[in-house]
């Protein structure tokens, strides 16, 4: 960086508060945030939705929405005060000096221009037009990594994958050289392995380019592999700061600590304890706070908590915590009991038994094998893990069980030993209320013209064959069972949080006491104090009822949290099946391998990890031989591209679709699977 | 593991928020201050109150023919003049609102049940049902609305009923359209899935599922399909085909006065004109004001 404002911080707030005008009101968003980065540092926000992290980003710019204001504090971007740039100064700074990268690069990209056009179009603001804009612009792509940067100058944003677009959204973002960058959750839509290939090329960027990054994520665990500090937000106030490793790792703030202890970690399977949880709720936008803001959450606070807000406390060595009693911030008693009773093993017949599913849809005139030759078997009380990069074809196979799509002729779903019709319609009514779901998203699961009440005696009446006084009485039993109250049961689901909603769309499912439900990302869209009460629920609600989960998530530590088995998808193949632990802990497939590594990690420094190359290729258009050649770190020649691999059982139960035989597999990956066993 | 119900084993639910104002509750609210809105209900309801009372507060009767005084300009006595038979035309005027805010309001609640049945089944049903009935609705839409009232009036005879039918049906494709568009976004959704889950019939699915969220969009079309309906009605009444004699109808009116405006007496046409513009233009503010305020 050339500008002289290396000395200045690259970014200081101090005492900022924001507003948002709801209802003739304001509502204070953010309470005298102060924080600094100094030039050439990454800082880390995290904090729950609601927190106010995106305001920050927000207020650095001046792009509050209309209805928000700085209602005291000041901005200052280079020691340039941003609160006192005029339209033409601030439209300058926003060009020059400060970019960000969003969320979605799918809505931050024109879907109407080439990738070339709104790339150059930067540079032609800084007046530089033609040739050498175009050549820039290539530079830039190069700089992300991107391959094959001239075909995709042509493109338009629709044809590139969402790692691609967030490729070509960072590569705009650093086009001006700025000296903030600004990162708003630029994960969180990608998928494991792309957002570990981003996060790569962001912490390479960041060596090449000393600008400064505000990193904003509700991923703890990105955060910790990305920042030097980083600042806990909550209700609007900074309550912990520090290093990233002493936060992580000896946190001072009961928030912190709680936070931390939501995330199963270190392998935790349900069978070894619950989840810790937060109790209670954030404090509304504008709610007003006496005393510590987390203080009605938190089982340390005392009546000096309640009556007397905490200052920032100074601990030395950089750190900072809101807190009256940081010195034992640690000694957080557990929200929610860890012990369980131990569950017996059955050895019951499977519930489930699916042999050779296959579904292929047509895709302009070519055949699109979205599940291809699939079989797998789970008993009473079991969790089957679905895991795979998107695409994999782990929802079709979902949806197949279901009913919801008919699968390809040949091949069998048996339930409880009896076949099930391929069409939910021809399903019996005992079938079709054994096999139900959880969706992803229950803003769009729950109708929301009903009321809760509506939408479970609904669900009690189809599924569960009840009217009158004995629907009443279960209605009862059933809000109580997922710890809703009759207060709810009047609503409508937008007046409910996004937690809540979930464990009524969950009640729903357990309406008729299926013997299988599906939980489809059950938990992506929560924040993770809540998705460790759901997953907690979930466990609780199978031991007691014994039901089989098929469990579909992106995250792999919520998988292992709640799997006893697991199957591993790849274009619509399983490349490997088992135990969960077996999987887990190795020998694995190479992409087994791949997407364990990809995971960013809370406590482990960083190890040498195995990238995939390139993009997940079209289910339409598979590769010859075995399918994950074009992308295997451990591909050993021919045979690979040429002749698909069988399912082949490297331990009882545990099957590899490999060429590498189980006992090499062993041998090449020991040294991971040490290291990827934390502590 | 136990079943209890450890209270602490997760966190207490939090109260529903009853703080923020129902879906429907910010609609009102956001009506209430729009500037459009207010007006064209104003327009509009000033000509309900001339529909419904007019004949009480008009100064003479509308029908009663006065030869002797035909074609007065307008004066003292007579404010918009009087017509060829000597009827006062400002008494004509007020009490016209009646048949066309009889007439238009319900071919408009025809159209609008029609099309949304329709809408709903096209749209939940998708495919050749769809595709069928898309072709057959365009095919209908592509036909004037006068060709199909000739027709109708030749099979059924004149009166509102025809009118209102006439209307009504070729109204309903639009209205349908519409519906279709709606229903198509939200049986993507997966409550439509938990439906089917729990192995509702169709009927279930589209009237009590589905129905509800589409109301909106449904509400929108409806309003601004009344002014389309009163203009129509206007314009069959105005070729004959609508409203009968003696009716004192605006359209009727202006049929029967516009050979006159030659001979210099604009009185008898000019206020039935603007009576006809000024309750199109309310019903369209109103329109606007329900479109603003379910898409704000």
């Amino acid at each position: 960086m050339t500008e002289p404002s290396q000395a200045a911080n690259a970014l200081e707030l101090k005492d900022l508060s924001v507003a948002y005008r709801v209802g003739r009101r304001d509502r204070a968003v953010l309470r005298n945030v102060n924080l600094t980065i100094k030039a050439g540092e990454a800082y880390g926000l995290v904090g729950e939705s609601g927190c106010g992290k995106s305001t920050v980003a927000l207020s650095v710019v001046r792009y509050l929405p209309r209805n928000g204001s700085i209602t005291g504090g000041s901005i200052a971007l280079d020691g340039k005060d941003v609160m006192k740039l005029d339209s033409e100064a601030l439209r300058r700074a926003r060009a020059d000096s400060v970019s960000m990268v969003y969320q979605d690069p799918g809505k931050a990209l024109n879907p109407s221009l080439r990738i070339g056009r709104q790339l150059t179009e930067i540079f032609e603001l800084a007046g530089i037009t033609g040739q050498a804009a175009e050549d820039k612009a290539l530079a830039m792509l190069n700089r992300v990594r991107i391959s094959d940067p001239a075909s995709v100058m042509q493109r338009y944003p629709h044809q590139l994958s969402g790692g691609m677009q967030q490729r070509v959204a960072i590569a705009m973002a650093l086009a001006n050289d700025p000296s903030m960058l600004i990162l708003d959750e630029p994960t969180t839509g990608l998928d494991a392995t792309v957002e570990a290939e981003v996060l790569d090329l962001i912490g390479q960027l960041r060596r090449e380019l000393s600008a400064s990054i505000l990193f904003i994520s509700h991923n703890l665990a990105v955060v910790s592999n990305m920042c030097d500090r980083v600042g806990v937000l909550y209700a609007g106030m900074l309550v912990e700061e520090g290093s990233t490793k002493d936060v992580f790792n000896d946190p001072r703030h009961p928030y912190t600590v709680a936070l931390l202890r939501c995330l199963p970690r270190g392998g935790q399977r349900k069978d070894q304890g619950r989840l810790d949880t937060i109790p209670g709720f954030l404090p509304g936008i504008g709610a007003n706070i006496v005393g510590c803001a987390f203080a009605d959450r938190c089982a340390l606070a005392t009546e000096r908590c309640r009556a007397e807000p905490p200052p920032l406390y100074d601990l030395g060595g950089g750190r900072l915590s809101r807190c009256h009693y940081h010195d034992k911030a640690q000694s957080l008693p557990r929200a929610t009991p860890a012990e369980i009773a131990a569950v017996q093993p059955k050895q019951a017949p499977p519930v489930l038994q699916v042999e050779g599913l296959n579904k292929t849809y047509a895709s302009h005139g070519r055949p699109l094998r979205a599940v291809k030759d699939v079989s797998v078997s789970l008993r009473p009380g079991e969790t089957l893990g679905l895991v795979g990069e998107s695409g994999s074809g782990k929802t079709t196979f979902a949806r197949l069980l279901l009913g919801l799509v008919p699968p390809d002729d040949g091949g069998s779903i048996e339930l409880e030993g009896k076949k099930l019709a391929p069409r939910l319609a021809s399903r019996s009514e005992d079938q079709v209320k054994a096999v139900q779901i959880v969706f992803q998203n229950p803003d769009s699961a729950l109708n929301r013209s009903h009321s809760i009440r509506h939408i479970l005696s609904r669900a009690l009446k189809r599924l569960g064959g009840l009217s009158g006084k004995t629907l009443d009485t279960r209605l009862e039993k059933l809000v109580r069972s997922v710890r809703l109250t009759d207060r709810h049961l009047a609503v409508k689901p937008r007046q409910l949080s996004g937690g809540l909603k979930q464990r009524v769309a969950i009640a729903r499912a357990f309406a008729g006491d299926p013997r299988i439900v599906v939980c489809d990302e059950p938990t992506s869209a929560l924040d993770v104090s809540v998705q460790a009460a759901i997953l907690n629920l979930l466990a609780d609600l199978q031991s007691r009822q014994d039901v089989s989960y098929i469990f579909i998530s992106h995250d792999l530590g919520v998988v292992r949290y709640l799997s006893d088995k697991i199957a591993v998808l790849y274009l619509g193949r399983i490349m490997e099946f088992g135990p969960s632990e077996a999987v887990f802990s190795g020998p694995h497939h190479p992409y087994t391998e791949a997407l364990l590594s990809a995971v960013p990690k809370l406590d482990r420094t960083e190890s040498s990890r195995i990238r995939l190359d390139g993009e997940i290729p079209s289910a339409a258009n598979p590769p010859t031989g075995c399918v994950f050649h074009t992308r295997c770190p451990r591909k050993i020649g021919a045979i690979c591209e040429t002749q698909e691999p069988q399912l082949t059982e490297a331990q009882p139960g545990h099957t590899i679709r490999c060429h590498i035989p189980y006992a090499e597999l062993a041998r090449l990956q020991a040294p991971r699977i040490t290291a990827a066993e934390p502590a | 593991m136990s079943a209890t119900d450890t209270p602490a084993s997760l966190p207490a639910p939090s109260a529903p928020d009853a703080t923020r104002r129902s879906p429907w509750g910010e609609v009102l609210h956001s009506l209430s201050r729009s500037g459009t809105f207010l007006t064209g209900l104003f327009i509009l309801l000033f000509w309900v109150v001339c529909a419904l009372f007019g004949q009480h507060f008009v100064p003479y009767d509308p029908l009663e023919s006065d030869i002797i005084n035909a074609l007065t300009p307008p004066a003292a006595d007579h404010w918009f003049g009087t017509d060829q038979l000597g009827r006062d035309v400002f008494s004509r005027v007020i009490v016209g609102s009646r048949d066309i805010l009889t007439v238009a309001p319900l071919a408009t609640i025809l159209a609008t049940i029609a099309g949304t049945a329709l809408g709903l089944v096209i749209g939940y049903f998708r495919g050749i049902v769809d595709d069928i009935v898309s072709r057959v609705l365009e095919a209908f839409m592509a036909i004037p609305v006068v060709i199909i009232a000739l027709l109708a009036i030749v099979a059924l005879g004149t009166s509102k009923i025809t009118v209102i039918v006439v209307i009504g049906l070729s109204f309903a494709p639009i209205i349908a359209r519409t519906v279709r568009s709606a229903v198509l976004a939200e049986r993507e959704l997966d409550y439509v899935a938990a439906a089917k889950l729990r192995h509702e019939g169709a009927l279930h699915t589209m009237f009590v599922e589905i129905l509800p969220n589409v109301i909106p969009p449904i509400l929108v079309e409806t309003t601004v399909r009344l002014g389309y309906a009163i203009f129509a009605v206007a314009t069959l009444s105005f070729m004959g085909f609508g409203i009968q004699p003696p009716s004192p109808d605006w359209g009727l009116s202006i049929s029967s006065n516009y050979g006159m405006i030659g001979g210099g007496f604009w009185w008898t046409v000019l206020f039935d004109a603007l009576a006809i513009a000024s309750l199109v233009i309310g019903v369209n503010l109103v329109a606007d004001g329900v479109h603003g305020a379910f898409n704000d």
